[in-house]
């Protein structure tokens, strides 16, 4: 497996990663249990859900609909360009609008394959370039200057994300790129096996 | 790296340049290498701000600019200066202005190194030369013909900083090419300056496989880049626009256990330059492995316009050729990374101490490369590379796996080398370099250098 260590005598405890057995892990209230500094902040820990951020805003008054349009809109885009979110390295991605009682909320939810802090950059040029970020518009906090201000843009996801306490995964800590080279290699035997015949 | 020699971008570079790029404001350092064999870089602190501007003014005259080293005028306008946020400071500019500076760059390298992956061994607690201290205000790169030239420019620049009362010089670096001299070539004995951006407007030409020229806002304070409009410039203008950022780096170069490492993995001649190239991902004569991945190549490795011309996600995307964790497959992603135009990075500098006989044991003297990597966002840009590419064990999903050769090695990470039928896996890969020094410099423009002159106050 390309993603975690095989345990041999030499190898150090802190690089294996079992992704045979499902865990579950507990978070401390700061979203990590050393601080670790990226390069635009502190990095929260891979879980056995792998990362992922759980980012929290209001909404501005009366842009509902203009925030539900963009489901569509996105759903549009992956399909002309299934690869789009590539540099993402997303598992999963969840949009979710809520009223608790106190006005209507946004949670935008993902989980993927590379810490929030790295490819932050390549992120906000993603979301400029499919149109994600227009989406962000219409929250309230977002920068005006979204457009040439990226301290700002990350700012505000850092300002925004609520860190999971508690994290569970069922094939901890594998890559979505590892899923799919399995599924491949899985259809790839099948394949040879009926050829065989 | 490598040596300091008449380098083919001197010849035809800036005869043609765009009016947009203002030559005879930038400094020549990222624009183009004069045609130098040796340098002294010397750290310097001011103990106050008169001393340090008195120093200045008198240089600024000295310093090379674009338009003078690109026409090649043969004068001793070699001088390269550049300051750290603490040198802007004592300098005497405002704190109001110092706070408009990006973060990274008013931290230091040094207090970035957790991010950057400079641990273990390459921490800045092993650090010589004072760089990782808050007294470390500036750089002066003195660029000379011969090593003569050089020590006399080392007299004239003592004698001149006691002249400047409150300048001392916290360390210096000698460096010089070594030979063979008719290459560029560092320690290990890799060929290098094979694949390096160039900037749009200077009228140079990239060779087959560089890519396209990038934007000048890229490399340099004020213009437009990859993305748009310059924006978010450090105030005032007068101060950050034409400047630009680099980071340095001392790396002392392990050359004894590198050969040792190459013996112990190879049982031929062949053998060994099969691993050599594996950890760069090319051959030590250049020769890249994707386009020859079982022999070497030297002619290929030599020929520019065929040396650089290859890409990976198309034409070796399992790492047949190059190995998906070699050094030139991290530093340079190509088409396997998105967004390639915005980490786009002019590497300067050269070697430095004694070459090594081939053959001869490891004589303990310190020897290695001083680099510069230059650019317009520290953050975007070099941290990017060293956080996400050299020093992440999960680059391509390796999962432990650092640069072979300029990673920080502790001898728990491995190299995994794709083979048919099975793969060579490494493990336990031993430092051949550690870092012995760095720090993040502005590099301003002529007019900016004047205007830090005008100063009054700092420390």
């Amino acid at each position: 497996m390309a993603t975690t260590a095989i345990e041999t005598p030499s190898t150090p405890k802190e690089k294996v990663r079992d992704w045979t057995k499902p865990a579950a892990m507990a978070i401390p209230k700061e979203g990590y249990f050393n601080l670790e500094q990226g390069r635009y902040g502190p990095i929260f820990p891979k879980t056995p859900a792998c990362y992922g951020f759980s980012v929290v805003a209001k909404i501005k008054p009366g842009r509902e609909q203009a925030l539900r349009d963009y489901g569509a809109k996105i759903e549009e885009a992956v399909e002309g360009s299934p690869n789009v979110l590539a540099p993402l390295k997303l598992h999963y991605l969840r949009w979710v609008l809520f009223d608790v009682g106190s006005g209507l909320h946004f949670m935008y939810q993902g989980i993927f394959d590379t810490d929030f802090d790295k490819y932050l950059e390549d992120a906000v040029a993603l979301f400029v370039q499919t149109g994600i970020t227009t989406a962000f518009v219409n929250l309230e906090g977002w920068p005006e200057d979204w457009k040439t201000n990226l301290q700002a843009v990350i700012h505000f996801f850092r300002e925004h994300q609520c860190s999971s306490f508690l994290e569970y995964g069922e094939y901890p800590y594998v890559s979505a790129e590892e899923i799919k080279k399995a599924l491949k290699l899985k259809a790839a035997f099948s394949n040879m096996l009926d050829l065989m015949q | 790296m490598g040596i300091m020699q008449q380098s083919r971008e001197i010849s035809g570079v800036l005869t043609e340049a765009s009016d947009s790029l203002d030559l005879e404001d930038l400094q020549h350092f990222l624009m183009s290498r004069p045609p130098a064999r040796v340098a002294r870089y010397e750290f310097l602190h001011f103990r106050n701000g008169t001393g340090g501007r008195t120093w200045l003014a008198g240089l600024i005259d000295k310093v090379g600019t674009a338009k003078a080293v690109g026409a090649n005028i043969v004068d001793s306008r070699w001088v390269t200066v550049g300051f750290t946020w603490n040198g802007l400071r004592a300098l005497g500019l405002d704190e109001t202005s110092l706070a408009t500076f990006p973060e990274e760059f008013r931290q230091g390298m040094a207090a970035r190194a957790a991010i950057l992956g400079i641990t273990g061994a390459n921490h800045p607690d092993q650090w010589i030369g004072a760089l990782e201290s808050s007294s470390l205000h500036a750089i002066a790169i003195l660029f000379a013909r011969d090593v003569a030239e050089r020590e006399r420019c080392r007299q004239e620049h003592e004698r001149y900083v006691k002249n400047c009362d409150g300048v001392e010089l916290l360390s210096a670096l000698d460096l010089e090419a070594i030979p063979p001299f008719d290459y560029a070539h560092e320690h290990f004995g890799y060929r290098d300056r094979l694949s390096q951006p160039v900037i749009q407007g200077s009228g140079e030409v990239p060779t087959p496989g560089s890519g396209p020229p990038v934007k000048a806002g890229e490399f340099f304070l004020g213009y437009p880049d990859e993305d748009g409009p310059a924006t978010g410039m450090p105030q005032p203008q007068t101060l950050s626009r034409n400047g630009s950022y680099v980071a340095y780096l001392r790396m002392e170069e392990h050359v004894g256990a590198f050969r040792n490492f190459l013996l112990e993995h190879g049982e031929t001649p062949e053998q060994q330059e099969w691993v050599a190239a594996k950890l760069m991902g090319r051959w030590r004569s250049g020769a890249p492995l994707v386009l020859t991945p079982d022999k070497d190549d030297p002619s290929l490795g030599a020929d520019y316009s065929r040396n650089n011309d290859f890409n990976y996600k198309m034409m070796d995307p399992h790492g047949y050729g190059c190995p998906l964790g070699a050094h030139t497959r991290r530093m340079n992603p190509r088409d396997t990374a998105a967004n390639m135009n915005r980490r786009k990075m002019i590497r300067r500098g050269g070697t430095y101490g004694p070459p090594l006989p081939e053959g001869a044991p490891e004589d303990g003297l310190e020897r290695g490369i001083a680099a510069f990597v230059g650019c317009a966002s520290l953050v975007r840009q070099f941290e990017f590379a060293m956080n996400v590419w050299a020093n992440d064990p999960n680059f391509h999903e390796l999962g432990n796996e650092r640069d072979p050769i300029f990673g920080t090695q502790d001898g728990t990470f491995d190299m995994t080398i794709p083979k048919r039928p099975i793969r060579k896996k490494i493990t336990g890969l031993p430092a051949f370099t550690t870092i012995r020094g760095g720090a993040y410099f502005f590099l301003p423009g002529i007019r900016a250098l004047r205007y830090l002159v005008s100063l009054t106050g700092g420390c």
